[in-house]
């Protein structure tokens, strides 16, 4: 019963004994959130670590500063991965809300079938990347994609050959990415689009405002906090994205689509550059940060704005 | 907009819906059909196009015949080991996390906010910082290339994810419920087992299946940690196709690929509400 009352009467014996009761109880609490808050952070600090030190195929003490810092940042592989992250990165999150925005305006028009649409539009979310990247990578092959089908139907002159083009290269994983995920944008925008004030609308209408006109002005103006949410998850997925460029271009033609989470991985495994690879994970953690922290500051805003209202 | 009167917009709405559809669609329907299609047929061709004798001996060879590496055994082991991985993380990490959710929640202890906020930081930090580290405890415990260590990762750093969930919606349960069953003398577990569980069956079918579809379709840990005949199938699926680069065997691949994507295809099929509640919760976080 009241463990307050007990304690507090009896300190000594009392407490320990009940320490020991509840020691299961304790257990059961701590040890599996200890766990995972301490691996996240010292695994953090580990590979901070690690990235100042000069290990190369085995992780070594020592203090090189920012020797690692700089020769990644030098690299061409790292500067290549750079560019790609900026050029995919807003490619990507801009078509995939542009995506998802006007599907889930056209699955908000009272539809048939709303059901089974939106089950299309999400299924890709679903497979692994490893699978849609290998589908894509043969789908978009000149030798036996879509091309040689054009080819083969009488267009000889067709080509669609990105995969291979150093310069376009880029872009066939922007087409997958958004294939696979403004399913999420959809879904999200779906549900703002919903929680919309109908008496707002009503008025807009008695107003004299077409269908255009109403979304433009009243009914997408309410959903642009959603709209962060969308390009902060997005943003999230393009910096970390590994699987979906591994599978289907390797970040070839050469090094045409590198990326930074391709780039740690062959520092780390296959060139054995422990520092380095550290230190390019640090940087991918640093643009994640980018991101991060000025969503974190504009939720927080949010929230006190919210329960001051 | 909202009303249904005027006839031509209409048409070019379902016009428009149905042909996104079929973009969203054709790789599936494309893998479906070369799933069926002799290599000869394919190699003649192109990817896309309709089999001309449904060769269904495509799929035996893909689940039990082919060779990657040395080893011709199919994609069979691989699944084994996914599925071997996948489902003891994916019931740990859930029961664990709602365990913490709901002490974190309604049990409330001391520093139970700052252990929290730690704890959901797991959902932002990218895996290459924790790649290093994983190797060397890994190494240090002989848990290297096993499933053993591929479930020990899953379910730790799933447990960001499934505190998450299961705190925000424990969160809507009374504290009224818990202070009057404490006052009852009801314990920790007791209150856990008898008043929480039976409440939470939609949060833990949401958990369960997006930690099962997460860590079946995870990558990079697979293929770092684990090889040849420990990887899980993601892993192996890449070897796959190195492999074969030489000789291309696109029907046998896409039957492969079939397989592997076929378990979360399959829950998705059966849970999708609560595959998309569990996308837009760990959106909005």
């Amino acid at each position: 019963m009241t463990d307050v009352v007990s304690t507090a009467s009896r300190p000594g014996r009392r407490a320990t004994s009940d320490v020991v009761r509840r020691l299961p109880e304790y257990l059961m609490i701590w040890v599996p959130l200890l766990l995972s808050a301490a691996h996240l952070i010292s695994f953090s600090l580990w590979t901070i670590w690690i990235s100042f030190t000069p290990s190369t195929l085995i992780p070594v003490s020592g203090w090189v500063g920012l020797r690692n810092y700089n020769s990644v940042l030098a690299s061409r592989n790292w500067q290549i991965a750079f560019d790609n992250l900026l050029l995919f990165g807003s490619a990507f999150v801009l078509l995939s809300l542009i995506a998802g925005l006007l599907l889930a305006i056209l699955l908000d028009q009272r539809i048939r079938g709303e059901n089974v649409l939106r089950s299309i539009f999400l299924y890709p979310l679903a497979v692994s990347f490893v699978v849609t990247g290998t589908v894509w990578s043969w789908l978009l092959n000149p030798g036996i994609g879509i091309q040689k089908l054009v080819h083969d139907l009488g267009w000889t002159s067709f080509r669609f050959d990105w995969l291979i083009d150093r310069d376009m290269a880029i872009w066939t994983i922007v087409i997958a990415a958004i294939w696979q995920s403004s399913g999420f944008a959809m879904a999200l925008f779906l549900a703002g689009l919903r929680s919309v004030d109908g008496d707002i609308i009503k008025a807009a209408q008695i107003d004299g405002a077409g269908p255009v006109r109403t979304y433009w002005r009243v009914i997408l103006p309410t959903l642009w906090p959603i709209t962060i949410t969308v390009v902060v998850v997005q943003l999230q997925f393009a910096i970390s994205a590994f699987d979906l460029v591994r599978a289907l271009t390797n970040g070839g033609p050469g090094i045409a689509t590198q990326l930074p989470a391709l780039v740690v991985y062959d520092l780390m495994f296959q060139r054995g550059q422990l520092g380095r690879g550290a230190a390019a994970a640090v940087l991918m953690l640093l643009i994640l940060l980018a991101v991060l922290l000025p969503y974190a500051a504009w939720r927080y805003v949010q929230r006190r704005q919210a329960t001051h209202a | 907009m909202r009303d249904r009167s005027f006839v031509p917009s209409r048409i070019l709405i379902y016009l428009s819906v149905s042909l996104i559809a079929v973009a969203y669609l054709a790789p599936l329907v494309v893998v479906v059909l070369n799933s069926l299609r002799t290599n000869e047929e394919i190699a003649q061709g192109s990817m896309i196009g309709w089999p001309q004798h449904l060769a269904w001996s495509n799929y035996a060879k893909a689940w039990s015949g082919f060779c990657v590496a040395e080893t011709c055994a199919g994609i069979r082991p691989y699944m084994l080991n996914s599925a071997l991985v996948t489902i003891p993380a994916t019931i740990f990490s859930t029961l664990l996390g709602a365990v913490a959710g709901y002490a974190v929640s309604l049990w409330r202890f001391r520093g139970d906010n700052w252990i929290y906020g730690i704890v959901t930081l797991g959902l932002f930090l990218p895996q290459q910082m924790r790649l290093l580290p994983w190797t060397i405890v890994l190494r240090d415990t002989g848990l290297i290339n096993t499933l053993t260590g591929l479930v020990l990762i899953h379910t730790i750093q799933g447990l960001s994810f499934t505190t998450l969930f299961c705190r925000n919606y424990y969160i809507a349960i009374p504290h009224e419920l818990i202070r009057a069953a404490r006052i009852d003398g009801a314990g920790f577990f007791r209150i856990f087992w008898r008043i929480i569980l039976p409440l939470s069956a939609p949060i833990l079918i949401v958990t369960v299946i997006w930690q099962f579809t997460h860590i079946w379709n995870e990558f990079l840990y697979g293929v770092t940690f684990t090889t040849g005949q420990q990887q899980p199938v993601t892993a192996a699926l890449i070897a796959l196709s190195a492999a074969i680069a030489d000789i291309p065997q696109h029907g046998v691949q896409s039957a492969a690929v079939i397989i592997a994507a076929l378990p979360t295809l399959l829950i998705y099929l059966l849970g999708g509400r609560y595959f998309v509640r569990g996308l837009t919760a760990g959106a909005v976080k």
